[in-house]
């Protein structure tokens, strides 16, 4: 199992996940600091990330789009806040325009990676603090894979009528 | 699409209530606790260091934005978990469980990928 535990605070608009990978710290943590490699996770398979900027250091930008079906991009950004080599990681991440123009009415998604090791393996923890539930909302729509959304819209639908 | 249905239930208005119902402690823990067992104002007065009045505002928040529910009931005056109001909040941190496993699971595969390039 990639995931053990998944905690969720509808209160504090906060959500973190913790998954365990067979390999060491410094490899995971390239996944995050190499864009080839985090541009093959970021996004679903049908809303693949593609990222135009990747300043790896405090206070450095990235700027990334994903790319739907139907060719519709919806863009992104991130601000790194910290970044401490090879088992830390913070940054915050918003939503951006056609022109790749931060929208500052979402709000900012703060979050934090951390890796450590295990025999073996790496356990990572990812923590993400919302401003907003729109925000959240915002953030589902961009990360979620077409069939996982329509199986997700059955499921919903089943429950209204029952 | 479930998120254009979850948009559309839930206006801009809607959304600044709840954000700003649940960005004070007081009433983020009053959510809690209503959601666990219903609560009369003066039974969740008694928890707070603050009078009657403040915690029948925090109260009154909350219900606007559709988070908890107020009945009257003889004298007291019963609080209790708004079920549908909360769910739209728990939906979206279940969709978001679904991506991050998603994620997890692909970072899991490009690392695989080293193995089988090790491999003689």
């Amino acid at each position: 199992m990639t995931v053990v535990s998944v905690n969720k605070d509808v209160e504090a608009l906060s959500f973190s996940i913790v998954s365990e990978f067979d390999a060491d710290v410094k490899r995971v943590w390239q996944v995050w600091e190499d864009p080839r490699q985090l541009e093959r996770w970021w996004g679903p398979p049908t809303w693949p990330a593609t990222f135009e900027t990747h300043e790896f250091t405090v206070g450095g930008k990235a700027a990334y789009y994903m790319t739907g079906p139907d060719g519709t991009k919806a863009r992104g950004w991130w601000k790194f806040t910290a970044i401490n080599s090879p088992d830390h990681l913070e940054f915050d991440d918003g939503f951006a325009d056609e022109q790749g123009e931060p929208v500052d009415d979402l709000g900012i998604t703060h979050a934090t990676v951390k890796l450590e090791p295990l025999e073996n393996r790496t356990r990572m923890t990812i923590t993400s603090t919302f401003d907003s539930e729109e925000q959240m909302q915002k953030m589902v729509e961009m990360g979620m894979d077409e069939g996982m959304r329509e199986a997700v819209g059955q499921i919903d639908a089943m429950l209204a009528n029952a | 699409m479930v998120v254009d249905q979850l948009r559309r239930s839930l206006s801009d208005d809607e959304t600044d209530r709840l954000f700003q119902a649940l960005a004070d402690a007081t009433r983020r823990d009053i959510v809690a606790r209503v959601t666990e067992g219903e609560y009369s104002v003066s039974g969740l007065a008694a928890l707070y260091t603050m009078s009657f009045a403040a915690v029948q505002k925090h109260v009154a928040v909350l219900e606007r934005a559709s988070l908890v529910t107020k009945e009257k009931r003889g004298r007291e005056q019963i609080v209790q978990g708004n079920y549908e109001g909360l769910q739209k909040a728990r939906h979206l941190l279940d969709q978001l469980e679904m991506i991050w496993r998603q994620r997890a699971d692909r970072i899991a595969d490009i690392l695989a990928e080293d193995d089988e390039r090790d491999l003689p």
